[in-house]
């Protein structure tokens, strides 16, 4: 009986949409959910480079999403078939690409997830607007999705280098030390993190006393040519700035130690960092380094009660990306059941101007203008070793941005 | 001035790294005739072996530094018994698709187990100082290594040119045809060579735990320079391959402080050198011509 009164009303909103001129080719037939159930694909990096901040254990998140979300409503649900696609894109662009055309044409995925590194972020985007299928990053850090390669498809959920420059660069100037050294990775992510972060400590009033591009990559794993440079400059940075990621930025920090630069005086800040970088590097390591962070799973007792669930699934507790994902998952859910449909317009109609609560968008709002989805973000300081108390329970939040801060204003180049 | 030395000091301790990467694959490849693309993978083995010994049986550096490179050249040995020396009377190609898969299987292996993030390792205490050379300070674990490697390398020179042994496997590098006409066993030799350069392979690994990162591509990453150096000391030269790769270290030092407005430049600086030895001196800088056949 609820059935066919479903298919009824299914049939009524289908008609009503077709009816207002706004159905595609995609809203035909006779039902409100394409192939009678949503799914979700998560395409991210799963084995490579950034297969331990995200990969595998994004997708735990996002099945833990649509548990949350077929608990809460129960037989009331759109659907109850609620399924994840994954794929590995290694973090290439044409791979990416390709795998996201699968995704859409091939695997019927509503909404796809994730898809770390900016070049093969901006590949997905330009696929999403083609097919008109909706697209939530997380793992990228350009503000092109928000600025010149913006569509009406493509929502940028979790963080971006504005973000990380603005916080980081801004907080650290105002409160630690107004010269800057900084050091980036000479290819695309690191030009564009060293310009945002020259701007940003510019604007709070410190000064960038000295840059330079190290070579990317950087074969010989030594960086102790720019770290003697450091203090030595005139005036002394207060601060050495490190753009580098992954593995080179384990080699910046060890060696950062091996010249006892804290002790010359010299701070150490780092662009972009995740909770698994800290892990790996042991706290000891970078004790007081300062940097951004998205979302801390120790911040209070609504995200610690998500991290327990999250570690019981899979083992550790979960970085900002994992947190992300769940998150836009599940909204994206909300959306769908509040929209009765899973048909894209009308499910980006519902989403643009929304403000949203939950675990991990505090005091968050998804933008209308250029589908930045903005939210509180946090300056976060590594403990020293001794006030480390637990596994994984490694920074304290000095600082929380709040949310109309965090992310830049919509951009001039964004055109929906 | 003393930002000079520094530079100096560091590019010598870099080229230590490539000096022992460089020795290693040089007696292998003049033994076996064999470039052991695997030999970045060793590297990788050592280091990570280290941090296993250390964070799952609490081993220590010191002890490490002694169990890595004999495990590994036992593993090398016993690699070479089973499928290397096959390869030996054949085209080139079969071995470097044979070594070039043996890393891939190795790096596959240490990622499926301990992924792909770097492992922690921390510098031993007793080395975690720093020396002052009166113009500057310079931590003492790279005191130490530049030592250790310089006496390795002095200790391999002293057993190849003053010892029967020595004179044998030279003999065998640079003529294994004319060596064999004299009567000498080549072939008994090999394997140990083998588990030799290996073993090299695998202390440079540990001894690079504390200061880079470990991770089970870190030996991929530095493998390529390692070749340009072996072609610049010349092909089977021991002596060039530790001459080429302190000097590469050095060179590399160099352009990162003082071209660094020029990155494409500090970037590929090896390998302009590497083209400017080969128009030079085709058989690299301490290589001969093999002789005809």
């Amino acid at each position: 009986m609820r059935r066919t009164m479903g298919v009824a009303a299914a049939s009524a909103v289908v008609v009503l949409v077709a009816g207002c001129g706004g159905g595609g080719p995609q809203s035909s037939g006779d039902q409100k959910l394409t192939g009678d159930k949503i799914v979700l694909g998560v395409l991210n990096d799963q084995s490579g480079a950034y297969s331990e901040l995200s990969g595998k254990n994004s997708v735990a998140a996002v099945e833990m999403a649509i548990a949350d979300f077929t608990a809460k409503y129960g037989d009331k649900a759109v659907t109850t078939d609620i399924t994840v696609e994954t794929a590995d894109h290694q973090n290439k662009p044409d791979v990416a690409n390709s795998k996201a055309q699968e995704m859409y044409d091939r695997k019927g995925v509503d909404l796809i997830l994730d898809v770390p590194t900016s070049s093969a972020a901006l590949k997905v985007a330009d696929v999403a607007k083609e097919k008109k299928k909706l697209y939530f990053n997380i793992g990228a850090a350009t503000t092109d999705l928000t600025g010149k390669s913006c569509n009406k498809y493509t929502f940028h959920y979790a963080y971006d280098t504005y973000m990380l420059a603005n916080g980081t660069g801004k907080t650290t100037t105002e409160q630690i030390g107004k010269n800057w050294y900084i050091l980036y990775p000479n290819y695309a992510f690191g030009q564009d993190m060293e310009k945002s972060f020259s701007t940003a400590i510019t604007a709070a009033g410190g000064t960038v006393v000295g840059k330079d591009g190290a070579p990317f990559p950087n074969t010989s794993g030594d960086f102790s040519t720019f770290l003697l440079k450091a203090p030595n400059l005139n005036p002394k940075p207060d601060v050495l700035g490190t753009m580098q990621a992954g593995a080179e930025l384990v080699n910046v920090v060890k060696q950062y130690n091996e010249f006892k630069l804290r002790d010359k005086g010299v701070g150490l800040a780092v662009g972009l960092m995740f909770l698994t970088d800290i892990h790996s590097l042991t706290p000891a390591a970078l004790a007081g380094t300062t940097y951004t962070d998205a979302w801390y799973w120790n911040f209070d007792a609504k995200n610690r009660e998500f991290a327990d669930r999250f570690q019981q699934k899979v083992g550790t507790r979960p970085t900002f990306a994992h947190a992300a994902n769940y998150s836009a998952a599940l909204q994206y859910l909300e959306a769908v059941q509040a929209a009765g449909t899973d048909d894209a317009d009308a499910v980006v109609k519902g989403l643009e101007g929304k403000t949203v609560e939950d675990v991990f968008l505090r005091n968050g709002k998804i933008r209308a203008e250029d589908h930045r989805v903005v939210h509180d973000a946090y300056l976060a300081q590594v403990k020293p070793q001794a006030e480390v108390a637990e596994p994984w329970d490694y920074v304290k939040v000095l600082k929380t941005i709040p949310a109309a801060e965090a992310f830049r204003a919509p951009s001039a180049d964004c055109k929906l | 001035m003393s930002g000079f030395a520094q530079n100096t000091f560091n590019g010598l301790v870099s080229g230590a790294f490539y000096a022992l990467l460089a020795l290693g694959l040089a007696v292998i490849f003049g033994m076996l005739r064999v470039v052991n693309f695997a030999h970045g993978a060793f590297y990788m083995l050592g280091a990570f072996g280290a941090y296993v010994l250390l964070s799952e049986a609490g081993v220590p550096f010191w002890a490490a530094l002694v169990i890595m490179p004999v495990g590994l050249g036992l593993l090398g040995m016993a690699l070479e018994r089973a499928v290397i020396h096959r390869l030996t009377k054949l085209d080139p190609l079969y071995n470097f698709l044979l070594t070039f898969g043996l890393t891939l299987i190795l790096q596959d292996l240490v990622k499926l187990r301990y992924g792909v993030q770097s492992s922690p390792y921390e510098t031993p205490s007793l080395l975690s100082g720093s020396v002052n050379f009166g113009l500057f300070d310079f931590p003492t674990y790279r005191v130490f290594i530049l030592g250790f490697a310089v006496l390795l390398c002095v200790a391999v020179w002293w057993v190849l040119t003053r010892t029967r042994i020595g004179m044998v496997v030279r003999a065998s590098t640079e003529r294994p045809d004319l060596t064999r006409a004299f009567g000498i066993d080549v072939g008994r030799w090999v394997t140990p060579v083998f588990g030799f350069g290996i073993g090299l392979a695998g202390l440079a690994g540990v001894l690079a735990a504390p200061m880079r990162a470990v991770n089970p591509l870190m030996g991929a990453d530095l493998i390529i320079v390692v070749f340009a150096v072996v072609v610049i000391g010349g092909l089977g030269s021991i002596f060039g391959s530790v001459a080429a790769g302190f000097g590469i270290g050095l060179v590399q030092a160099w352009g990162e402080a003082y071209l660094s407005n020029f990155p494409l430049v500090s970037q590929t600086i090896v390998f302009v050198v590497m083209a400017g030895v080969l128009l030079w001196r085709p058989a690299g800088l301490f290589g001969r011509e093999e002789a005809p056949a």
